[in-house]
């Protein structure tokens, strides 16, 4: 029972990293039809400014361990989104009336450069990244079944999505994200600028990403230039899982993804840990082709 | 014509080698009611999707004389700044935000107009609630104006066809425009609702004092709410006139009814 107990906290955990970052997949492509390869490491660069930054603090400052984690969480959220910001500046705006499969290589090619001016500025070696998220007394480790951090993961990634959805619903702006994934031109005809739609929905994709960056590098102890890319893909596989395109479809594939993933690697094998996401994945797809959330979308002629 | 608000000089739209729009000159004064009208394939709705800034006009000058007499040259701007300068328009076949309220889409359209940004939205204070309740104030009341403040909570996909259409409408004109281009109002409408239709448009003439340029079939309709007709045929400008003029023209008859 305490075992079971343990795999669902695992998968819960898991499942809030790739909701975090599968948000920023689900939105880009829901707003421009468009799979932001790049996203994973908007994520990762998330967790190397939050590393470099708590490190600096931890040696020139004696704070209290949750400031600097608060800090460094600020610096990375700030920092991954003006990498968002730019990214789409760059690489996809210029691209935005070219053929789809276009702006799908100018994200590969912006995923392999940002991974490899990691490796340039930082390392290639994984880095040990030291848990800033200080205990919480009655969650000794040993006794309770939840640790301090996953706690913070969960209760972390519920509020994000809460926020998010009422920006979605009632704001301005999440209004006109609406309307522009529902139809771009008539979006512009009604006078939504579709450059600052850009920006907004990069932005938030980044700065979920980052958060889920600097949790998941508290969590595990260690990152390097390459963790974005499995899960980049990982949270890829969730938001089409769930449908992509669609909010509450990319949280419910995540979780779905996180669950099968720790039962998998709990009570068949570990070794295929990975391939667990990608036979979900599969099986889904067999029968609900729109993911579980999608809905179908009718060609019309 | 110093009352001009929309000038087109020597507008051609070409494709490929396909002359969609060749040459053609309109000017639109303030508070008229034109109709573009011309068989399938005329290139309407092209001269319209160059207006509204979808497409990038081949040659020519396509000018807005702004309320404040700024005269503003809006080939290849954005659609959303060529809104902004107020042009506003609905499409032949219907596109509405289907899954948002009928009241949501018209808000939608005041959108270019609202001044709070995402810390108003965060903190809510009081002049955002102000301005939000001011632009559901603003929507409810152009709903009213087309007598569809009753389907304002129904999402817009499950509204009659009818409603649609005039939806679309409410839409456009919650951009506070001075032009509103109609693309096809009456397509697909019964005759009661061609008649409403019809009493609508003069009002948001009459009332709003906004110009408006629309293109249709329906020659009834035409005939009886236009003050002037252009006529393209092929990508040509044909005739030019009032719709009694319009009527004798034997270009006009030639294109339409064949020799």
């Amino acid at each position: 029972m305490e075992y079971f107990l343990q795999l669902v906290l695992a998968g819960l955990t898991k499942g809030s990293i790739y909701a975090l970052i599968a948000l920023g997949y689900t939105m880009v492509y829901g707003v421009f039809k468009l799979i932001n390869f790049a996203h994973g490491e908007i994520y990762m660069i998330g967790a190397f400014t939050a590393l470099i930054v708590g490190g600096a603090l931890q040696i020139t400052t004696d704070l209290a361990p949750s400031m600097i984690f608060l800090i460094s969480l600020v610096a990375a959220i700030f920092f991954s989104a003006a990498h968002g910001a730019t990214m789409e500046r760059i690489a996809y705006r210029p691209l935005r009336q070219a053929p789809r499969l276009t702006a799908l290589i100018s994200a590969i090619g912006m995923s392999l450069i940002l991974q490899n001016y990691v490796r340039l500025a930082q390392t290639s070696d994984f880095l040990p990244f030291h848990s800033m998220i200080p205990d919480i007394p009655w969650l000794t480790p040993g006794v309770s079944p939840i640790t301090t951090t996953q706690l913070t993961i969960v209760v972390t990634t519920v509020v994000v999505m809460i926020s998010l959805t009422l920006f979605i619903k009632f704001t301005k702006m999440g209004k006109a994200m609406r309307a522009a994934a529902q139809d771009r031109i008539m979006a512009q005809l009604v006078g939504i600028d579709m450059n600052r739609v850009a920006t907004y929905t990069f932005v938030i994709g980044s700065v979920t990403a980052a958060i889920g960056g600097v949790l998941i590098a508290n969590h595990m102890g260690q990152i390097n230039f390459y963790i974005g890319f499995l899960a980049g893909i990982k949270a890829f596989v969730a938001a089409v899982l769930g449908g992509i395109g669609s909010i509450p479809g990319a949280v419910l594939g995540s979780f779905v993804l996180g669950m099968a993933e720790s039962f998998g690697a709990g009570y068949i094998s570990s070794a295929y840990e990975d391939a667990f996401a990608f036979i979900i994945l599969i099986i889904v797809l067999i029968f609900k082709p729109s993911g579980l959330l999608g809905r179908n979308e009718v060609e019309k002629v | 014509m110093s009352d001009t608000i929309l000038d087109i000089r020597n507008f051609s739209m070409i494709f490929g080698g396909l002359h969609a729009v060749n040459c053609v000159n309109i000017h639109i004064d303030k508070c008229e009611i034109v109709a573009l009208i011309g068989p399938n394939g005329a290139g309407k709705t092209t001269l319209f999707n160059c207006i509204t800034g979808l497409y990038t006009p081949t040659e020519g000058d396509i000018t807005v004389y702004n309320s404040n007499k700024k005269t503003v040259r809006i080939n290849g701007l954005n659609p959303n700044k060529i809104t902004e300068l107020g042009l506003a328009r609905t499409f032949q076949n219907i596109r509405l935000f289907n899954s948002m309220t009928a009241l949501e889409n018209v808000m939608i359209g005041c959108h270019t107009r609202l001044k709070a940004g995402i810390l108003g939205a965060i903190l809510r204070d009081g002049k955002t609630r102000a301005e939000e309740q001011g632009v559901i104030d603003t929507s409810m009341g152009i709903l009213k104006k087309l007598k569809l403040e009753r389907y304002a909570n129904e999402t817009a996909s499950n509204l009659p066809y009818g409603p649609q259409r005039l939806l679309e409408i409410a839409r456009a004109m919650a951009t506070e425009p001075q032009l509103l281009l109609l693309d096809e109002p009456a397509a697909g409408m019964n005759l009661a609702e061609t008649k409403r239709l019809d009493y609508i448009i003069s009002k948001i003439r009459d009332e709003e004092q906004i110009t408006i340029l629309l293109i249709e079939h329906d020659m009834n309709l035409v005939m009886s709410i236009a003050e002037r007709i252009y006529v393209l045929d092929y990508g040509e400008l044909i005739a030019e006139g009032t719709p009694a003029e319009i009527k004798a023209n034997p270009a006009v008859i030639k294109a339409y009814l064949g020799e």
